[in-house]
């Protein structure tokens, strides 16, 4: 028997029965009076001087209301990161990817907007461009910022331990790569975007976005306005997975299109401008060296990264420090080290996907471990059994596992995947493999040095006392989060989650730094749970008042005030409250027990609205050396998950067969929306790992920016998918939560990688597992084996 | 050149001016205000824009307006009763989580609702056939599919007692 009503319970999602019916308002859903539409001229060349722009035909074609370039726009740097701040709203001196934003229209409809950008004459200069990690770190090769010396955006050397010294103690040494592609966030919904500006100077975006909070800030810098007059609104957002989590062009542009006409401006991507500016997955090549003991101890990681980063930073830098630092766990490893690069190119700028930074570094080592325990002639989950950490401790860089069910995920998938009876003993063809994996639950700091709260939620309760409304800036996007805060302030306060109803995604609600680092849960949980106990002890403290009772000896369940000790004689009270709603239709009888409803309306009459406040930072954090703040966290969620394959070795086809996943994350909010948020991880990761990859021709355009060429998982791609749910008690989360949305995609492809091994004897380095990689590594391997 | 077209829609009869190179989804979206349709892609490769014209689910993304002349077109708007009560899928994916972010729920409903409609029992995989134009990126389909059988079930179960009377 659960402690809890409401927490750990299959609830429906709140917002189901909107988005069942189709009412659910996106960004594209929404119109207002006298709305102008804007389009975005966009480069076709990678790299390009701008020697002029001529916007005099665009503003002479009937219905165009605005046109903006540079000169309206200004020079303000931004971006993500602010020791990286390299882009301006438009382009003035060069284009350094295909889709560089030149200028932004706004007219009287779509047609007229798209048909004036055209209109739109640049001058550009072709210069030479770099679009793979070697053509820009060749000598003379030609820079994409003169800022980044041979191209470099971010570089990352940090050693823990002393790795040369752990490897001479090793009885083997392993060093093996990977490489991938870059994979595409994919949402369905594209970005866009509706700006409105009035009289007062105030700037309103309703935007398709996971972090109203940084996009307010970015818009108020780029700008030139003030933070307090700028509005950020998120209607429902159809799914992020990090591309929605920064500002963007088309936000910057509408805005300034607003702020131009005094018109609304609604912006949208089309959905070759979502692979163009998705700043999803780098492409990453990872070189690993690893030092292990005979009985399988894990003694040294020497670990080299090289991302190819794109035309910005975005949010690169994180991306690779996390590449480095996710993987200083779940694995006893006392010496580990790092030399990471992020270089620059004429592609698209990259950022944050689902697993940020840390995905293929881990499907790399974990591969490599399975090569490792095959060596020793260990099973690889025992060779991950034994060195595997527990709650308490602390990996070489300073990562505080403060809960961490990592053995039980691993013994919970070998169970249910009956691996013993499988495992080296399946026909040829098929096969089983296994990994590991985890994940911050949320980041330790705000992406600008802040002292800053990093959310914080207001609960009101209505002067009935009969509903109770959750304001957060978190976002919906999808995952769940509004459903899972309505739970926690349900628990909180006592009260059944019908009568929680909760407003968030607005700026106007506070702070919370948005849906990114798989934060909410734990970070705006804690808030929303601090606010409704405030809630509670304020209805609490008014009762002892009117009942001599003290507040102590009372609480509030599933709605109702228990009393722990004597009842009092509420019969005065009760009267008092039918008489004040002698109108009303559903008052509570005389003998009925004391309801939270009468309890709040009781209080309000002293204490007027009732407002339960509650906000959360993260306690001070491991970690002191250059690079700490990306990979710590007040948590860890982790993962297992085995993986059963089919190779057939005629095609190089790979079919998955089955995939068993445990999971822990924490106490379970809704454990609905947790299997939910795992099949969502392994269906991405499977994606990655079977068949997604961004292409592009030799002049940096996309060859497959679509939804039919770029190959993502269907229904009749995935297969039959477990989901098993493992909690440990976080104590650093609201009731013992933590993440399941990012953690839960890091062991994927390696348990694929893995299980095609265990199929058919091959070792594929490269990503994606396509037909033709896989036959060709088949091919490979059989010339080398008739040779030998 | 504007052309009037006339075609039933959700039961009702709609007679409304168009301009021929519109497709069905503009007509819905951008005219007629039922926006449960989403635009994902625009070039009939997400889903995300299934309506049901003529019984079979259709990307109406490209569908050609005047092609609707005459014919009868369901969309989400038009599966609740109008007194309120919801259709079996939809109250499936509501109760089986059949919806994370929502943008390709319409779609995914819509094309299980033209399944069910000639199929009453189907296997796993005709409903993941049925489906397979519709893609989604948050669930990894099991949930959505989880919500097709149960309505599937509901449904069969409805049925039966209604036969039974």
């Amino acid at each position: 028997m659960s402690q809890y009503d409401v927490i750990g319970t299959r609830a429906p999602r709140v917002d189901a029965p909107a988005k069942a019916t189709g009412r659910a308002i996106f960004v594209d859903d929404m119109s207002m009076p006298g709305m102008l539409y804007g389009a975005l001229l966009q480069s076709p060349y990678a790299h390009a001087l701008i020697r002029g722009i001529d916007v005099s035909a665009a503003l002479k074609l009937p219905g165009v209301k605005a046109v903006v370039t540079h000169k309206e726009a200004g020079l303000v740097k931004y971006g993500v990161s602010p020791a990286r701040y390299d882009e301006t709203i438009f382009c003035y001196d060069k284009v350094r990817q295909v889709g560089d934003n030149i200028a932004a229209v706004a007219a009287v409809d779509m047609a007229t907007a798209v048909e004036a950008a055209s209109l739109i004459k640049v001058d550009y200069e072709e210069l030479p461009a770099v679009f793979t990690i070697e053509e820009a770190l060749a000598d003379g090769a030609p820079l994409v910022h003169d800022d980044y010396k041979r191209n470099i955006s971010a570089e990352v050397h940090q050693e823990f331990g002393d790795v040369e010294a752990a490897l001479k103690e090793c009885d083997l040494i392993k060093t093996t790569s990977l490489k991938s592609k870059r994979q595409d966030c994919a949402f369905i919904e594209p970005q866009g975007c509706i700006a409105t500006y009035d009289l007062s100077g105030n700037l309103t975006l309703y935007s398709s976005t996971q972090t109203t909070h940084y996009v307010q800030r970015s818009l108020a810098m780029a700008l030139g306005a003030p933070v307090g007059k700028v509005r950020v609104v998120k209607p429902y957002v159809g799914g992020g997975f990090g591309s929605k989590a920064s500002a963007s062009h088309l936000e910057m542009a509408a805005c300034l299109l607003a702020m131009q006409t005094g018109k609304p401006v609604k912006m949208i991507f089309d959905r070759e401008q979502v692979f163009l500016h998705g700043r999803a997955r780098h492409q990453f090549v990872h070189t690993m060296t690893t030092g292990v003991k005979k009985d399988g101890t894990i003694m040294a990681l020497k670990h080299e990264a090289w991302l190819n980063g794109g035309a910005y930073s975005s949010f690169g830098i994180a991306t690779v420090y996390y590449a480095g630092s996710l993987l200083g766990g779940p694995y006893k490893l006392p010496n580990m080290k790092y030399d990471g690069y992020r270089i620059a190119t004429n592609l698209p700028a990259c950022g944050a996907q689902r697993g940020h930074g840390g995905v293929i570094a881990r499907s790399c080592w974990e591969q490599q471990l399975d090569m490792i325990a095959e060596e020793l002639g260990m099973d690889p989950l025992e060779l991950r059994l034994k060195n595997i950490m527990t709650a308490g401790d602390v990996t070489c860089n300073d990562l505080d596992m403060s809960s961490l069910g990592m053995k039980e995920c691993i013994e919970v998938v070998r169970d249910a995947s009956d691996w013993k009876n499988k495992k080296g003993k399946l026909p040829q063809g098929k096969g089983i493999g296994m990994a590991c994996g985890f994940f911050v639950s949320g980041a330790g700091f705000p992406i600008y040095r802040s002292e800053t709260f990093h959310c914080t939620v207001t609960i009101k309760v209505t002067e009935d006392g009969g509903t109770a409304i959750v304001s957060t800036a978190s976002a919906e996007i999808g995952q769940g989060s509004d459903t899972t805060f309505a739970m926690i302030a349900a628990e909180g306060m006592g009260i059944p989650l019908g009568m929680v109803r909760i407003e968030s995604g607005d700026t106007d609600f506070g702070v919370d730094l948005g849906a990114y680092s798989s934060r909410q849960t734990l970070m705006t949980g804690q808030a929303t749970k601090q606010a409704a106990e405030n809630v509670k002890m304020q209805v609490l403290d008014a009762l002892s008042k009117e009942l001599h009772v003290p507040v102590e000896d009372m609480d509030i369940k599933k709605g109702y005030i228990v009393f722990k000790k004597d009842k009092p004689d509420l019969s005065a009270l009760k009267t008092r409250y039918i008489k004040e709603h002698r109108e009303w239709t559903d008052n509570p009888s005389l003998d009925d027990e004391l309801s939270f409803r009468e309890a709040s309306r009781i209080a309000f009459f002293t204490k007027g609205t009732i407002v339960g406040t509650g906000m959360y930072k993260p306690p001070e954090l491991g970690g002191k050396f250059k690079g700490a703040a990306v990979g710590t966290s007040p948590a860890y969620g982790c993962s297992a998950q085995i993986a059963e394959v089919s190779v057939d070795e005629q095609t190089g086809r790979i079919t998955i067969e089955k995939m068993t996943d445990a999971h822990d994350c924490g106490q379970a909010i809704n454990r609905t929306s947790v299997e939910a948020q795992m099949h969502g991880s392994m269906a991405m990761g499977l994606g990655e790992a079977l068949f997604e990859e961004v292409k592009f021709d030799d002049k940096g355009r996309l060859l497959n920016g679509d939804l039919a060429e770029y190959k993502m998982p269907t229904a009749l791609d995935m297969p039959p998918m477990e989901a098993l749910i493992v909690e440990s008690h976080e104590p650093n989360g609201p009731y013992g939560a933590k993440e399941v949305g990012e953690g839960n995609i890091m062991p994927t492809i390696a348990a694929v990688l893995n299980a095609v091994h265990d199929a058919i004897g091959v070792r594929i380095h490269e990503l994606p597992l396509n037909p033709e990689r896989v036959y060709l590594a088949i091919k490979e391997y059989r010339e080398k084996n008739a040779k030998q | 050149m504007k052309k009037e077209i006339e075609f039933m829609l959700n039961e009702e009869k709609v007679i409304v001016e168009v301009e021929p190179h519109w497709t069905l989804l503009h007509l819905l979206r951008e005219t007629l205000e039922l926006t449960g349709a989403k635009e994902g892609c625009g070039v009939g490769e997400c889903g995300a824009c299934t309506v049901i014209v003529e019984g079979d689910a259709v990307n109406s993304c490209l569908y050609p307006v005047m092609e609707i002349e005459g014919k009868t077109v369901t969309t989400i708007e038009g599966l609740a009763k109008p007194d309120g009560t919801l259709h079996p899928l939809q109250q499936s994916f509501i109760e089986n989580n059949g919806v994370q972010c929502g943008y390709c729920t319409s779609g995914m409903i819509m094309s299980a609702k033209a399944l069910l409609d000639k199929n009453a029992d189907p296997t796993e995989n005709e409903i993941r056939t049925s489906i397979s134009g519709n893609i989604c990126r948050c669930t990894g389909y099991v949930q959505i599919v989880e919500s097709i059988k149960h309505a599937a079930g509901s449904m069969k179960n409805t049925q039966a007692a209604q036969n039974g009377k």
